[in-house]
C-alpha cells in the first residue's frame, strides 16, 4: 500500500506485522505461531516510539522497565545494548515478550495507540531477547564476590527464577527445589510449545546454571524436607510454589473419561510430550469434539491445543460474552484464527456419558447479562428452560486454580488467608515466618508471569538486605 | 539417576522387586506412601509404594507387576542401571497407632503396599492378623517378610495350591466372626478384592482402610487426575490418600477412571513388545 504524503512531515511508519505461521498450517503443528521480526523489521518498529518526554508506557508495566530506552537502543541497532536494558528490570524478557498482556500493560498506555496502533513493545522485546539468545556473545554478567550466605529457593516459577538470577549475581549460594522432574512451573508444564518454546525456559535455566545456581529437580518441599529442614541448612527460604490446585465445576459426571481439568490436559501435553504419543509413553485422550470451560489464557491454550491434538471442533464455552473474557487479546485472536469456536453466554450443567463412563455429552444452559458484580463485571444470569446438549468425549475445565496447601500445611508459622495463599509483605515479600519471602501466584492467587517476577525482584531485594546488613 | 542395587523376580518373573539407591527418600519415608518413576527422558511418570526402606544404607524397595509398556520397561532395568526420576516420598503417612487387634488383607501386589502397614501396626503392639492372597501358589509373594510382621499368617490361593482354596474375604469373615474386638481392618489389593473385603467388614462393622490406585501424574495434588469420590466429595488420592476409609469409597468410579487408556495402553505395549522381539542393535 502506498499512502500519498502531502505534508512534508516525517512518513508515519504503520505498526510493523509480526510474521506468522499460517493459522490453517500452525493448528496442525506445535511449533511456535509468531515467526519473530527481522533486525529490520524491528528497527523499523523502533522508530515508531517517539521517546515521550514522560513516557506513559513505563507505569503501565509492571517492573518499570525503561521502554523508550531499549526501543531507542534497538532503532540504533545496539541490540546487546537493548537486552542489557531490559535485564535490569525483567530477568525474563524472552518469556514476557511473548506472554505478558502487553494491550492492558504497556502497549494500552502507548501515546501512539490513541490514534493509531501502538508501538508493539512485546514484538521487540522479544526481538531483543531472540536476538541475544540467537546470536549475542555468550559472556555472563559480573558476580559479586562470595557472601557464603546460602539461600533456598523452592518452586522453579518465574518468580523463583527471578529471585534466584538476582542473589547468585550478588554472590549468595543458590539452590532451586523444584517438585516437578524439570524446572521452570507453568511456562514449562502449562504454556504450551507454540506460545513458548520449552527451549527458551531451558535457555533461562540452564544460565542460572551457568552462573553457579543449583537447581535440585524431583524435590518436593513439604514432603522430601520440610520448609524447618531447609532453614536449618539455609540463611533464607524463598517460597514461590505458584497456584497448583486446579479447581473443577462441581458438576455431576466429572469422572468420565475424558474429563480433564487444564492443568492435567496441558501438563500431559507439554511437559510429558503426550501430543507425541506412543513414541512418548504417557498417552490423552484426542477428541474430535473438544470443549474447554473458561475464558483466560489458560482456556485458550487448552483449546488450541486440542485442534493440535487432531480434534474436528474446539468450543470454548464461556458463562459471559466476549468483552469479559481476561484471556489475552492476541490468544483470542489467534484462537478465532485457528478455527476454535466460541460459546458465550453458556453455562455447563451436567456432563453425560456412556454405561462404561465415557464423555459424550455435556448439558449446558443459556445465560443473559444482569447487574455488575463486585469485580465491576457484569454477571450472568441462567435463563431457565433453556437446555440444550453439546456433543463431545473431551472436556477441559479451565476455570481457575487455587492455592495448593502441600507446603503451606506442612509449615507451622506461615499466615495463610482464607483462600489459602500465603500473606506476604508486597513491599518486601516477608512472610510472617523470620527469614522466609514468598512471591507470585502463591501469594496473589493466580495471576502473570510478570507480576511472579516482579514479585521475585522485590523479595530478592529484602532476602539481600537481609543477608547483608541483617533485616 | 538412582541406580538399583539389587533385584529380584518373584511370582514366575511377573512381579518385579528392586531395591533402588535414594538416601534422601528412604531417611523420610513412612508406611502407605509412594514415589513415583521415571525410567528415561520419554517415560511414564509410575507411581509406586514403597514396600520397604532402609535408612541406613539409603534404599527404598518397590515391588511391581508387570503389566504394561512402563512397567515391562521398568522389567529390563538390571542392577546397576539406574531410574531417571524418583520422586517422593509422596501421599499421606498411614496414620499407624494402637488399636488392640487389628487384620491386614492383601491381594497380589497389593501384599507389596500392605507390607509396611502392617509392621507398622505391629511395632505399635497390635495384635496382627494377616491374610495374603493370590491366584495361585507361584505367584504368591512375600510370604516370609508377612509372616515376620504378623502374629497369624493366613494363606488363600484361588486355585487351593496353598493354603485355603478360595478368596482372602474367606478368611476375613472367619476372623472376623472368631475375634469380635478386631478393631481396624486394612486391605489393600486389586479393586474387586478391596470392594469385596469392605462388604464383608461392614457387616462386622470394623473400620476399614483401603490404599487405591487410580492413574496419576504429578502426584503433588496439581493436575486432579488421580480424583476419586469418597464420602459423596472429591478427593485427590496422591495428598489426601492413598488410603482412605474404605467404607465411603465409590470403587465404581474407580474402577471406570482406571479405563481411561484401555486403547492407549495397548497400542504402546503391543509397540514395545515388538520393539523388544526384533533383536536390534540400535541400542534404544
Ligand atoms: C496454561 C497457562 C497459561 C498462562 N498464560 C499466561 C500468559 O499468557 N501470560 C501471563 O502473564 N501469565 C500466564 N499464565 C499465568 C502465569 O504462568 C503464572 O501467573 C506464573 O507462572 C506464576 O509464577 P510462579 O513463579 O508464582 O509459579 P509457577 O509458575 O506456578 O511455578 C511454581 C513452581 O513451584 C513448583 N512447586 C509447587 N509446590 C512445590 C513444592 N512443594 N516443592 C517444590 N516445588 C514446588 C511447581 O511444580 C512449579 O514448578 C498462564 C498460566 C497457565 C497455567
Ligand atoms: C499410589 C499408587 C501406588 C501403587 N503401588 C503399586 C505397587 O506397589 N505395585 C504395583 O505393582 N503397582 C502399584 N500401583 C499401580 C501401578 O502404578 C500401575 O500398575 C502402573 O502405572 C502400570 O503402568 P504400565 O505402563 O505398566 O501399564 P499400563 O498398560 O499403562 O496400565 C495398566 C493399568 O495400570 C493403571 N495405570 C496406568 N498408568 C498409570 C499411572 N500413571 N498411574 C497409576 N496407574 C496407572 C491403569 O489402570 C491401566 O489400565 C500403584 C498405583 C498408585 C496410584
Ligand atoms: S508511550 Fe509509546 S511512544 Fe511513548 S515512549 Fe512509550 S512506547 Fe514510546
Ligand atoms: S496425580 Fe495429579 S493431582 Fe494427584
Amino acid at each position: 500500500m502506498t499512502e500519498e504524503v502531502k505534508a512534508p512531515k516525517k512518513e508515519k511508519i504503520p505498526r510493523q506485522k509480526m510474521p506468522e505461521q499460517k493459522p490453517e498450517v500452525r493448528r496442525h503443528n506445535f511449533d511456535e505461531v509468531p515467526l519473530g521480526y527481522t533486525p529490520e523489521l524491528a528497527m523499523k518498529e523502533a522508530e515508531r516510539c517517539i521517546q515521550c518526554k514522560d513516557p506513559r508506557c513505563i507505569p503501565g508495566c509492571p517492573v518499570e522497565v525503561d521502554i523508550p530506552g531499549f526501543i531507542k537502543l534497538i532503532k540504533e541497532g545496539d541490540f546487546e545494548g537493548a537486552i542489557r536494558k531490559l535485564w535490569e528490570k525483567n530477568a525474563l524478557p524472552a518469556v514476557c515478550g511473548r506472554v505478558c498482556p502487553q494491550e492492558v500493560q504497556c502497549e494500552g498506555l502507548c501515546v501512539i495507540g490513541k490514534k493509531d496502533q501502538p508501538v508493539a513493545v512485546g514484538n521487540l522485546e522479544k526481538f531483543a531477547a531472540d536476538y541475544q539468545r540467537l546470536h549475542g556473545r555468550d559472556v555472563l554478567p559480573p558476580k559479586a564476590a562470595p557472601t557464603g550466605k546460602k539461600v533456598a529457593v523452592v518452586g522453579s516459577g518465574p518468580a523463583g527464577l527471578t529471585v534466584a538470577g538476582d542473589l547468585i549475581l550478588k554472590g549468595h549460594d543458590v539452590h532451586i527445589f523444584e517438585a516437578l522432574h524439570g524446572p521452570g512451573g507453568v511456562l514449562l508444564y502449562g504454556i504450551p510449545e507454540f506460545r513458548l518454546p520449552k527451549a527458551i525456559v531451558a535457555a533461562e535455566c540452564n544460565y542460572l546454571e551457568k552462573l553457579g545456581c543449583t537447581i535440585e529437580v524431583n524435590a518436593v518441599i513439604g514432603r522430601s524436607e520440610t520448609v524447618d529442614e531447609l532453614l536449618e541448612r539455609f540463611d533464607a527460604v524463598f517460597l514461590g510454589v505458584g497456584a497448583g490446585l486446579p479447581m473443577f465445576l462441581s458438576i455431576p459426571g466429572e469422572h468420565y473419561i475424558g474429563v480433564y481439568s487444564s492443568n492435567e490436559y496441558l501438563t500431559r501435553s507439554n511437559l510429558m510430550k503426550a501430543y507425541d504419543f506412543p513414541n512418548y509413553d504417557t498417552p490423552i485422550v484426542r477428541g474430535k469434539n473438544v470443549a474447554t470451560f473458561g475464558g483466560g489464557n489458560v482456556a485458550m491454550d487448552s483449546a488450541r491445543t486440542a485442534l493440535r491434538l487432531g480434534a474436528d471442533h474446539s468450543y470454548i464455552i464461556y458463562r459471559r460474552s466476549l468483552e469479559e473474557m481476561p484471556a489475552r487479546k492476541e490468544e483470542i485472536h489467534h484462537a478465532e484464527e485457528e478455527g476454535v469456536e466460541f460459546m458465550f453466554l453458556t453455562a455447563p450443567v451436567r456432563f453425560l456419558g456412556t454405561e462404561d463412563g465415557f464423555l459424550t455429552g455435556v448439558e449446558c444452559l443459556r445465560m443473559e447479562l444482569g447487574e455488575p458484580d463486585a469485580s465491576g463485571r457484569r454477571r450472568p444470569v441462567t435463563i431457565p428452560g433453556s437446555e440444550f446438549v453439546v456433543e463431545i468425549d473431551t472436556a477441559v475445565i479451565s476455570i481457575g486454580s487455587n492455592a495448593n496447601p502441600l507446603l503451606t500445611k506442612s509449615t507451622p508459622g506461615l499466615v495463610l488467608n482464607k483462600w489459602g495463599n500465603i500473606v506476604a509483605d508486597p513491599k518486601t515479600g516477608k512472610t510472617m515466618k523470620p527469614r522466609v519471602w514468598a512471591g507470585g501466584d502463591i501469594v496473589t492467587g493466580a495471576a502473570t508471569v510478570i507480576l511472579a517476577a516482579g514479585a521475585g525482584r522485590i523479595a530478592s531485594n529484602s532476602i539481600h538486605d537481609f543477608l547483608t546488613y541483617g533485616w | 539417576m538412582f541406580e538399583i542395587v539389587e533385584r529380584q523376580e518373584l511370582a514366575q518373573g511377573t512381579i518385579i522387586s528392586n531395591w533402588i539407591k535414594a538416601p534422601k527418600i528412604a531417611a523420610k519415608a513412612k508406611p502407605g506412601q509412594f514415589v513415583i518413576l521415571r525410567a528415561n527422558e520419554k517415560g511414564e511418570r509410575i507411581p509406586l509404594t514403597m514396600a520397604d526402606t532402609d535408612p541406613e544404607k539409603g534404599l527404598i524397595n518397590i515391588i511391581y507387576m508387570v503389566i504394561g509398556k512402563s512397567t515391562a520397561l521398568f522389567k529390563t532395568l538390571q542392577v546397576g542401571d539406574s531410574f531417571l526420576d524418583v520422586i517422593g516420598p509422596l501421599g499421606a503417612a498411614t496414620h499407624l497407632e494402637k488399636v488392640g487387634k487389628v487384620i491386614c488383607v492383601g491381594g497380589g501386589t497389593g501384599i507389596a503396599v500392605l507390607h509396611p502397614i502392617t509392621r507398622g501396626l505391629k511395632d505399635m503392639g497390635n495384635h496382627v492378623f494377616s491374610v495374603i492372597g493370590a491366584r495361585s501358589k507361584e505367584l504368591l509373594i512375600m510370604e516370609d517378610r508377612m509372616k515376620a510382621v504378623s502374629d497369624e499368617l493366613m494363606i488363600c490361593t484361588d486355585d487351593g495350591t496353598y493354603g485355603h482354596k478360595g478368596f482372602v474375604t474367606d478368611k476375613l469373615k472367619e476372623t472376623l466372626e472368631k475375634h469380635k474386638d478386631i478393631g481396624l481392618a486394612v486391605c489393600i489389593g486389586p479393586v474387586p478384592m478391596m470392594r469385596a473385603c469392605c462388604n464383608v467388614t461392614k457387616e462386622y462393622n470394623v473400620h476399614t482402610l483401603v490404599s487405591l490406585n487410580p492413574i496419576m501424574v504429578d502426584g503433588t495434588g496439581m493436575c486432579g487426575c488421580c480424583r476419586v469420590r469418597v464420602g459423596g466429595q472429591m478427593k485427590f488420592a496422591c495428598v489426601d490418600g492413598p488410603e482412605f476409609d474404605g467404607h465411603q469409597v465409590d470403587f465404581d468410579e474407580l474402577n471406570l477412571r482406571l479405563r481411561s487408556y484401555l486403547p492407549e495402553e495397548k497400542v504402546s505395549y503391543d509397540q514395545f513388545k515388538a520393539a523388544q522381539g526384533h533383536q536390534c542393535t540400535c541400542g534404544s
